[in-house]
């Protein structure tokens, strides 16, 4: 303790950091009063081996971050208790690395290396939050390490921390801007992911990072449409705005051709008051041009496409989403499908405050564009004496611009009981309403005139102020009918003291003064008294008047016009000393005087135009609607344009996606199928083994999925069958001696065209074992494209690509110079759909000629069946042939086995398929697919074990192994069926994972999918 | 997006702050503060505030300002709405979300704001993954972590993120497997001098409590789907379904969550349950003003009104209010002139009436308003809008859950002008 207070003392004075900190925590509070000690005990309970003592410090300098204090000489202690084991103490290191390693850079490094290791952990979740962590840290040192981590992560098998990667995008970006280039590859390999979790995170790092690459999108479009409704609410809104901008550039104006009907068929002649009329007309007489040339307008699938998907949105319960949406409309939908927003957007208005703000800002634009729309809603928009006054002047704003002749007399009625409000400013915004409704809409003006008359002797000043702005700006429209109003409001002028007020009043005597010639002088009487103690914009309309007066009257006011002018000339204030030297110089006839002075009366007394009065929310629509920028009416940082419409759309096949095109299957019929087989399954339940089964369809698939190598996943392309049988040739061959059979289903799903029933999607099964889907989004339209692709399937499969892999039937040894060899070409087999097609390969090594090659004699299980090859005549020396046979396994991996015969001698061959082999592509939809599915109970697997090495021990090798001994492969198809897998899990199908490890010798159990490595001893 | 947090109290103290990338100095906030001297009411402080080089977004809940600070364009309802997400996450941890409940949690509330944003990017924000990372503070639980030392973070790592459901926390058991909805439904109305109807509308939410085990795979119906206008669903609902059968079908949340809110067809006429009889006047050049008000239940279909409470904000010339009620207790409150009247039950024998003078200031003129009268009640055991639900099904499990439906009207933004 006596070197503690030493410390204390030695550097007490030193600095003070602030009142202590302890206020919070009595207990310690009163003892430790100065800083320096209270650190020590912090840095003394941080070394400590106790973990409740770390966790008490953590917290105590957790609370003085929060509060804004200065934790930073703490941070080599707390550093070192970054690999701490105790999750909490561990996620509050966090919390302060993440607060102060800019600012202690060196020690932060110290950090690194344990989230380098945490970064290879076989828990996804660790590994996600150390790549959080890492990216956070803003040291510029690290930004390699950042870099490798990020590229590493995108590729990782788990969603979760492929949406962490795409989270430290922006991260590193705003650390090193040099990076782009690296880090729009990794946007564009992400973009292409296809699971909900990752779409939003990677659009948000996308619009931070390279916005004007929108050609990374093409490719996506479709997806992230389809994605849509199932990603987070957050992510939704990011991607809805930027398909908004994508669709501007993409697609052609759904309203070009319309707007002119739309127009000219409007019963209400909106032209006439209607704010944004010029700008109407111009377009129409634009288009009327360019409507001889331009083509009928259809609307790309596409665009239709991001309607239809982003509608069910409007009924979000984030505001936000909804917003976003509406906006989408605005901005993209034909004008007549425009209104389904009008609803959702009410809705919003009974949320809280701020949001009504923001609605009701874009409200107000949308208001001025597309009126009709929110008409029927005019009472959601009454005003309330509880709302905020901001509310309601947005309200008041929305209110005028939806008048018009049919609702004008209830929303003036409404209008009078606002004027008796006790909040004088949204009083003032009710009486500038009413001038613009009465300028707006000619009928009312007379009665819009005579209340805010009678406004005048309202006993609040400001109301009667501004009720004199606005009436000023009515007479001006028709100043001859109303002199006896213009001498009220001369009378005014004694009392009213607003500036604004008395400007308007002067400039109304003085711009009519030939109405009110006996008044107009007395008042510039009473005004050149008061001269000097004006405000700046009376004394300028002072002086107008004076002017004005002096060209129509100058008998009765010349001197007074040069008793104001002499006043002005030693006015403070320069404006108006040089208003009055140029009136001067106009009015008054001298030697010296230009030409311009015999005008002078034309000058001032020329006819003005009225004064048009705008909604403060015209032209606010070229901001995006819902944007920062659009609310505050000026660019924020950051804004992205929207673009005009272009003349011509772009080439929309630039969103076609290189799908393979499978095969699909009816699956009315399919079910029709089932049915009749259903006796099936018992009968072959006797045959199922008590092993521990195995869907090793479904799970090496998944598994293939999510474990998709570095070098494949950002492909996108789904035609990667086949690719890896080749990589575990060997172990192949020996899995499948030990395979364990199991009983199969019979159902042969058949190739067929159907008629597509449900738009959204579809799944390719992979039948026989209908285990493997795969997944292909098309639209409802396109279900002629579909059958044609379907035929394209037939000739053109998935042609046997050099990975193939083949299979030795007989060695060239036993066949006696014979070699024979064997592959499944997967190619459908023509003459019978059950059929696998299997492609034989003789090769004759010897130097005489082999004659009558032909199948005899098969031993088959029942139910198999077999289609010989037609006899070869004659293979001649060193010739080698290439036959095609086919075998139907009845969906089991029994051996066919059968007699091959030359002329001379007969050979024993078998051919057993693996499992991948006797599956076929099958359309379904999600439906008929969770349908067929929750048929299959658990009776339909078959199983197999196989040996994982030693270095076999991390997920890509075990899923590697898995599905060479599955004998399917990963195909990038295999990420949407987690998608897939996502909505049967909505739905209720349970997949639960299990992937268990026995010994280094491992199965996969049950139905079941692993989107991660979740290694649960068994 | 997000850059920063501020907290500030009603007093103009920021309390907390919470930075997600560099630290933005809090002298940012004096921004806010002027924008805040110029409102004059607290809710007038604009909810978007350029400034140089920031812009301030804040709401206003429990008279604490949540002042975020962003750098550049982000849609600002994202920001609002991300705010409000945050305060409902606080109440739903400490029951209260008040400056001294945020103070004494202010570790939780740290570690909170850590997991719901990412680099200024929502990242976690349904209550369900937030309780499994981050445990709610209970007495129980403080006293135990005391003794024992035990944290409030969860040990095992969330896998709800990594759900497809990931508004429901996995492994959910309970005992008693129950699930009760609330239909409430508030009525919005202004009503004129004379008592006819200017606008009413009924706004209804659903509420629900659910704790069954398991993954439940709910469908609820109704008597009367019609009758739904325009509904916005907790991302649970299936939308397909909805659309097709006008049945909701989700796997619920566990806990407290808000299934559906809805908005009734405004062809149906809205029955208003009160009426109000009101006589206030101000004579010219009498410093007295005679102040009447009478209550009376109409259309409530033989359910009592309750919880009624009157209030209404008075003229400014108003010094005092001299009143009889003849049910209730009134209260007038000289410095703001806040008329308060709790009513409680509306007896239709015998009808609560507030009568009575108020004294205005002497010399002044008669006030030219007329005072608004808010009115809020409660009618138990009924849909004004008479919606009804059908049924509850439960799939996926095997129990029978408990299930339990209740009713309520209320008064929501209930105006009569005078």
């Amino acid at each position: 303790m006596s070197s503690g207070s030493g410390f204390g003392d030695e550097k007490g004075g030193s600095s003070s950091v602030g009142e202590p900190e302890y206020g919070h925590d009595p207990a310690s509070g009163g003892i430790f009063s100065s800083d320096y000690k209270r650190h020590d005990d912090l840095k003394e309970m941080l070394d400590s081996n106790k973990d409740s003592l770390k966790l008490e410090a953590m917290k105590r300098i957790v609370a003085m971050i929060a509060r804004g204090k200065n934790a930073s000489d703490l941070f080599p202690a707390v550093v070192k208790n970054v690999a701490c084991k105790n999750i909490e103490v561990k996620k509050l290191v966090y919390v302060y690395l993440v607060r102060y390693a800019e600012e202690q850079q060196d020690l932060a490094l110290l950090s690194i290396s344990t989230f380098q290791r945490g970064l290879k952990d076989p828990n996804q979740l660790i590994r996600a939050s150390a790549l959080r962590v890492l990216s956070s840290i803003r040291v510029t040192i690290i930004v390699p390490i950042m870099m490798l981590a990020i590229k590493e992560a995108a590729s990782d098998m788990s969603p979760y921390v492929r949406k962490t990667a795409a989270h430290a995008i922006p991260k590193l970006y705003s650390l090193d801007p040099e990076q782009k280039d690296q880090l729009i590859e990794v946007i564009e390999k992400l973009l292409a992911d296809k699971t909900t979790l990752v779409a939003g995170s990677v659009v948000m790092a996308f619009e931070e990072v390279c916005p004007e690459r929108i050609d990374l999108i093409h490719k996506n479009y479709r997806k992230l449409c389809n994605l849509l409704i199932d990603v987070e609410e957050w992510g939704q809104v990011v991607i809805i705005n930027m398909l908004t901008r994508y669709a501007r550039t993409q697609f052609l104006n759904p309203n070009v051709n319309v707007k002119s009907d739309l127009i000219k068929s409007n019963p209400l002649g909106e032209k006439a008051f209607y704010g944004s009329d010029d700008e109407e007309g111009k377009e129409e007489k634009a288009e009327a041009a360019a409507l001889a040339k331009r083509k009928p307008y259809v609307m790309d699938p596409d665009h239709r496409l991001l309607l239809r998907n982003t509608k069910p949105l409007l009924q979000s319960r984030n505001a936000a989403v909804v917003m976003a949406v509406a906006q989408l409309y605005f901005h993209l939908a034909p004008k007549a499908e425009v209104g389904v927003i009008a609803k959702a957007l009410v809705r919003l208005m009974r949320s809280h405050s701020e949001v009504q703000y923001v609605v009701l800002q874009n409200v107000a634009t949308m208001t001025i564009k597309r009126r009709g729309m929110f008409e029927p809603y005019l009472k959601s928009f009454y005003i309330r004496s509880t709302d905020p006054t901001q509310i309601k002047i947005l309200k008041l704003e929305v209110l005028t611009n939806l008048a018009n002749e049919t609702n004008i007399s209830t929303i003036l009625r409404e209008f009078q009981t606002y004027i008796k409000s006790m909040d004088k400013d949204f009083v003032a915004a009710t009486i500038q309403a009413i001038g613009r409704c009465a300028t707006n809409i000619g009928e009312v003006r007379d009665t819009c005139l005579n209340g805010l008359v009678q406004l005048l002797s309202n006993r609040d000043e400001l109301v009667v102020a501004e009720s004199v702005v606005v009436i000023k700006k009515l007479l001006q429209m028709q100043p001859e009918q109303h002199s006896d109003i213009i001498k009220h409001m001369a009378k005014l002028t004694d009392n009213i003291q607003v500036p604004m007020a008395r400007a308007s009043i002067l400039w109304l005597i003085g711009e009519y003064c030939e109405h009110v010639p006996k008044i107009a002088p007395d008042v510039l009487r009473k005004m050149a008294k008061t001269f000097t103690n004006e405000e700046d914009i009376v004394k300028l309309q002072i002086i107008n008047l004076a002017a004005k007066l002096y060209l129509t009257n100058s008998k009765q006011t010349k001197l007074l016009t040069q008793y104001v002018l002499n006043l002005a000339k030693y006015d403070q204030n320069y404006d108006i000393r040089d208003r009055a030297r140029f009136i001067r110089q106009l009015i008054v006839p001298t030697d010296k005087s230009g030409a311009l002075s015999k005008y002078a009366k034309k000058l001032f007394l020329a006819l003005k135009p009225a004064p048009v009065l705008e909604s403060p929310f015209k032209d606010r629509d070229h901001f995006q609607l819902g944007s920062l920028s659009h609310l505050l009416n000026a660019k924020a940082g950051g804004y992205q344009e929207l673009p005009d419409w272009p003349e011509t759309a772009p080439d929309p096949s630039v969103r076609n996606v290189e799908v393979p095109e499978w095969t699909k299957c009816s699956s009315r019929e399919k079910r029709k199928e089932k049915k009749v087989e259903k006796p099936f399954y018992s009968d072959s339940e006797e045959e199922s083994g008590p092993t521990e089964s195995a869907d090793s369809e479904s799970d090496s698939a998944s598994g293939s999925g999510s474990g998709s190598e570095s070098e494949e996943s950002g492909s996108g392309s789904e035609s990667e069958e086949s690719r890896e049988e080749s990589e575990s040739e060997q172990e192949d061959k020996e899995d499948e001696e030990d395979k364990r059979k199991k009983k199969k289903k019979t159902d042969r799903g058949k190739v067929k065209a159907p008629a597509v029933e449900s738009p959204e999607r579809f799944f390719f099964i992979f039948s026989r074992f209908r285990f493997l889907i795969l997944e292909v989004q098309r639209l409802a339209s396109d279900s002629c494209s579909l059958r044609t692709s379907c035929r394209r399937w037939h000739k053109k499969t998935i042609a046997p690509s050099g990975s193939v892999k083949t299979y030795e039937l007989l060695h060239r040894i036993t066949g006696e110079g014979l070699g024979v060899e064997y592959c499944f070409s997967r190619q459908p087999f023509s003459p019978d759909a059950h059929m696998v097609a299997v492609q034989i390969m003789f090769t004759n090594n010897t130097n005489a000629e082999t004659k009558n090659l032909h199948v005899e004699d098969p031993k088959l299980q029942s139910g198999m069946r077999i289609k010989e090859f037609p006899e070869i005549e004659l293979l001649p020396p060193g010739e080698m042939v290439t036959v095609v046979m086919g075998i139907d396994f009845c969906d089991s991996t029994q051996a066919a086995n059968f007699q091959l015969c030359t002329h001379i001698r007969k050979f024993f061959v078998s051919i057993q398929p693996p499992v991948g082999e006797l599956m076929m592509p099958v359309f379904m939809t999600e439906n008929e697919f969770k349908k067929e599915q929750g048929q299959l109970m658990g009776m339909n697997e078959i199983s197999e074990k196989l040996t994982l090495g030693e270095k076999c021990q991390n997920e890509h090798g075990i899923v590697q192994r898995v599905t060479s001994a599955a004998n399917v492969s990963r195909s990038s198809c295999s990420s949407s069926l987690k998608s897939n897998l996502q909505v049967c899990r909505k739905d209720g199908v349970q997949w639960d994972f299990s992937v268990g490890y026995c010994d280094g010798d491992w199965h996969n159990a049950g139905e079941g999918y692993s989107t991660g490595p979740n290694p649960v001893a068994p | 997006m997000i850059h920063s947090l501020f907290l500030v109290n009603s007093s103009g103290d920021i309390f907390l702050e919470k930075h997600w990338k560099s630290v933005v100095s809090r002298s940012v906030c004096d921004y806010f503060f002027e924008a805040q001297e110029r409102a004059s009411e607290p809710e007038n402080v604009p909810p978007v505030i350029p400034t140089p080089h920031h812009y301030l977004i804040s709401v206003l809940r429990h008279r604490i300002y949540f002042v975020a600070v962003i750098q550049s364009e982000v849609p600002p309802l994202f920001v609002i709405e991300f705010l409000h997400r945050v305060v409902d996450t606080f109440q739903d941890y400490f029951g209260l979300c008040t400056e001294a409940a945020i103070k004494d949690n202010v570790v939780v509330v740290y570690e909170l704001l850590e997991e719901m944003l990412d680099n200024g990017f929502p990242l976690a924000t349904e209550s369900n993954i937030l309780k499994e990372l981050i445990k709610p503070p209970t007495i129980l639980r403080t006293v135990v972590n005391t003794i024992t030392g035990s944290t409030n973070v969860g040990e095992q790592l969330p896998t709800g993120q990594l759900s497809v459901v990931p508004w429901r926390r996995t492994g959910v058991k309970y005992t008693n497997n129950e699930a009760y909805f609330d239909v409430v439904e508030e009525i919005d109305a202004i009503i004129d001098k004379s008592g006819s109807t200017i606008t009413a509308e009924i706004q209804g939410v659903i509420d629900a409590c659910v704790k069954l085990t398991g993954m439940p795979d709910l469908t609820l119906s109704f008597m009367n789907p019609r009758l739904l206008d325009d509904v916005s669903f907790h991302p649970c609902v299936r939308f397909k379904r909805w659309e097709a059968e006008r049945i909701l079908s989700f796997i619920p949340p566990d806990g407290n969550f808000r299934l559906l809110s809805y908005h009734v067809s405004s062809q149906n006429l809205v029955a208003i349950p009160v009426y109000v009889k009101h006589n206030i006047t101000f004579r010219e050049g009498s410093s007295q003003g005679r102040f009447e008000l009478t209550l009376g239940p109409k259309q409530t279909m033989g359910k009592a009104v309750e919880s009624v409470l009157v209030s209404s904000q008075l003229p400014r010339g108003v010094l005092n209010a001299n009143l009889n009620a003849s049910q209730g207790t009134y209260t007038f409150d000289p410095v703001t002139k806040l008329l308060t009247w709790d009513v409680g039950k509306i007896n239709p024998q015998k009808l609560p009436s507030l009568k009575g003078s108020m004294s205005l200031q002497a010399g002044a003129s008669k006030p030219d308003e007329n005072p608004t009268i808010i009115i809020q009640f409660k009618i138990q055991q009924m849909a004004i809008s008479g919606l009804k639900v059908n049924r509850l099904d439960m799939y996926g499990e095997k129990y029978k859950p408990f299930k339990g439906i209740k009713y309520m009207t209320k008064a929501g933004k209930f105006q009569v002008r005078t």
